[in-house]
């Protein structure tokens, strides 16, 4: 088991002929992500990569059956991208594109109530199920099939724990990056749950930063619900205040948002926080011998 | 981005929101023909930086004739203004906006910015002007009312004069502060603001409803849609590297310390900050190169990183994902050939196309230390910068 992609996943590309899109399309086929169909206004009926191109999703959805769409449409046109994905009612649509405009996103939020998608992203890494499914720009060698869920709001703060977490022999379940933007689709709660309820995700790491109440909020959450152990960490201890630290989100304003809050939360929430990013693989597995996990957890 | 307080009010205007007369000066002889067509009794000399807290730090003069605006004209211009939001070291005045003096009744503030929590953009209003709102809510909470805009319909009219009843507006005045409130928004959306802040706006005694300050700043990701907004850029408000930065799309803050960092992805710059920090090291800047980087970008990347005088090493941490690793590695080898590396560089190399980076570095006869993970790098780099 893991959540959100498994092997059955069927996936399209949005914007699959550009030059990021096509890289990474080369790549997720190689780890065996089943990619069925790519959509670029114009280039249907073309093939890339051995993979045949639409007109519009809804076009590559009806001759393929792709239920997953990951977007690498550039930002002016990523918002539309996002919306083409929801009308056509797939399960799932993960936005790999940054600098999307937020007033964009606001809209794209507010269509999407009340539809079946859901959104992971965007300016995010993706989601990957270890040696099943990788849909993303994320490096599939560093992850290994296991037990553990990460979910991240930073895409190379994923790739260093769950690069630990392998190194270490602890495979993952599933890892998803929720993005660094300010309003995106999928948050820390929706994903904990989904951790919570899967039979095979044994505990969690979860990597916040500075700017936002989202990882305050998902501390919360987890004091009341969760039951898999959790630990933490949150980048940009040591940012100035008031200013933007490359992602939109990630900025300090009035005071509020800051990394000492967060642990703070974190921390009351009985989520061990790591000092340093190099340890965060060190404080899961010392939090999963204590909770007599680590056998189960580790994976040869 | 930010704007000047008189573009601000350019921009409102546009959208019908009452704004006093004025107009720009860059000299005291120009400020005093912008008071003389005005021909107000008294004209307010306003410095303008992109700071707020001016009037508490000396920026903002009452002046009730032309020698007076000439005399604070001249007082004001080239004077380093430090309030609470400029730090230390203070922002140098090189602009003054004149402006006819308002017979103001009362003040009250006004603001737009999204809520996170519910994606959606807030309308914010309270009785309690002129003052920091950051003091208000923290207070007096309760004072601060808010309106949750659906984006489908915008601010509604009923909404807008709601919020004017419960900021205490005077009845007969309600609808002219609700027609501002819809400009307001209608400004807000069209130009891509991120926040928007009206502080104060007065009731005057000729019975109008006046933004007597503006305070803009605009989603950077939306720029590429509104040429009129990037003209307003002011360079002299900014810092020279972050300046070059953004050209090459580089994403990069100038700090105190002196390690010069190189990172990819936002957060794990964030993180590298951190590890510096954490074994005693203090960094030179926050530098996130993106995902999309080419050689030519991490070229300039470092030449921007070593033009900081302060800086005694650098640290490379880069875990490729769109990034790829020969692509930093060729960028990295290209500006130390172009400018002469005398201070240790650091170089941690994880992710995509990592055994072709690594290979180039090896290569290329530069004196680089490789670094096996982010703590080890960092604490190399803090070793060798001593």
């Amino acid at each position: 088991m893991s959540v959100y992609i498994n092997k059955d996943t069927k996936v399209l590309v949005q914007g699959i002929t550009g030059s990021t899109a096509l890289f990474h399309t080369k790549q997720m086929l190689e780890y065996g992500t089943k990619i069925v169909a790519g959509v670029t206004p114009g280039k249907g009926g073309t093939e890339v990569e051995g993979v045949p191109v639409f007109n519009t999703v809804e076009d590559a959805v009806k001759a393929t059956g792709a239920n997953v769409s990951v977007i690498y449409v550039p930002a002016p046109f990523a918002a539309d991208a996002i919306l083409e994905a929801v009308e056509a009612d797939l399960d799932m649509a993960i936005c790999i594109t940054e600098h999307i405009p937020v007033l964009d996103m606001v809209k794209v939020k507010r269509y999407m109530e009340g539809k079946k998608t859901r959104l992971v992203g965007p300016n995010c890494p993706g989601v990957i199920t270890p040696d099943e499914c990788k849909i993303g720009i994320m490096p599939g060698y560093i992850h290994k099939k296991g037990h553990v869920g990460v979910v991240s709001r930073s895409g190379t703060l994923t790739y260093e724990a769950t690069h630990q977490l392998s190194e270490e022999g602890i495979g993952q379940s599933t890892a998803v990056g929720i993005g660094g933007d300010p309003v995106n689709g999928t948050n820390f709660i929706d994903v904990l749950k989904e951790f919570n309820e899967d039979e095979d995700t044994y505990a969690v790491v979860m990597i916040g930063e500075i700017g936002g109440t989202a990882e305050e909020e998902a501390a919360e959450w987890v004091k009341a619900n969760m039951t898999k152990p959790v630990v933490g960490f949150i980048g940009g201890q040591t940012a100035p205040e008031g200013k933007r630290m490359g992602h939109a989100g990630a900025i300090i304003s009035g005071g509020k948002g800051t990394a000492a809050d967060k642990i703070k939360a974190m921390n009351a929430a009985g989520i061990e926080v790591a000092d340093t990013p190099s340890v965060i693989g060190e404080t899961l597995i010392k939090v999963i011998k204590e909770k007599g996990l680590y056998d189960a957890c580790k994976t040869h | 981005m930010n704007i000047h307080e008189y573009q601000g009010k350019q921009v409102l205007k546009q959208y019908g929101v009452s704004v006093p007369e004025g107009h720009v000066a860059f000299s005291p002889e120009e400020a005093v023909k912008a008071a003389k067509e005005l021909g107000s009794d008294v004209v307010v000399v306003k410095a303008q930086i992109h700071a707020g807290g001016r009037g508490k730090a000396g920026g903002v003069k009452l002046a009730k004739n032309l020698d007076e605006v000439r005399e604070y004209a001249k007082e004001l211009l080239g004077k380093t203004l430090v309030t609470h939001q400029t730090g230390p070291e203070g922002k140098e005045v090189k602009r003054l906006y004149i402006e006819a003096g308002s017979n103001i009744e009362k003040e009250y503030y006004l603001g737009l910015v999204l809520d996170r929590e519910t994606s959606l953009v807030n309308l914010m209003g309270s009785e309690e002007g002129g003052m920091d709102i950051e003091e208000v809510a923290a207070n007096t909470p309760e004072r601060i009312f808010y309106e949750e805009i659906d984006p489908v319909v915008g601010l509604s009219g009923f909404q807008a004069r709601r919020m004017a009843f419960n900021m205490n507006i005077p009845a007969k005045l309600v609808n002219k502060a609700a027609k501002l409130m819809l400009g307001l928004y209608q400004a807000y959306v069209e130009k891509d603001a991120a926040i928007v802040e009206i502080n104060p706006l007065v009731v005057t005694g000729d019975g109008q409803v006046v933004a007597l300050d503006a305070k803009f700043n605009f989603d950077a990701n939306a720029l590429y849609r509104h040429q009129d907004i990037m003209e307003m850029r002011d360079y002299d408000e900014e810092d020279a590297k972050e300046i070059e930065a953004s050209k090459y799309d580089l994403s990069y803050i100038s700090l105190d310390g002196n390690i010069g960092c190189m990172v990819n992805g936002a957060g794990l710059a964030m993180a590298t900050m951190d590890t510096i920090n954490y074994y005693g090291g203090s960094p030179a800047n926050f530098l996130d190169v993106g995902g999309g980087a080419t050689a030519e970008k991490v070229t300039e990347a470092f030449k921007i990183i070593l033009s900081d005088k302060n800086v005694k090493g650098i640290f490379v941490n880069i875990f490729g994902g769109i990034m790829k690793c020969d692509i930093i590695a060729e960028g990295v080898i290209q500006a130390a050939k172009e400018v002469s590396l005398e201070v240790p560089l650091v170089v941690r190399l994880e992710g995509t196309n990592v055994e072709l980076g690594k290979k180039l570095l090896n290569e290329s006869g530069l004196n680089i230390v490789a670094a096996g993970t982010m703590a080890d790098g960092a604490k190399q780099i803090v070793e060798l910068v001593g």
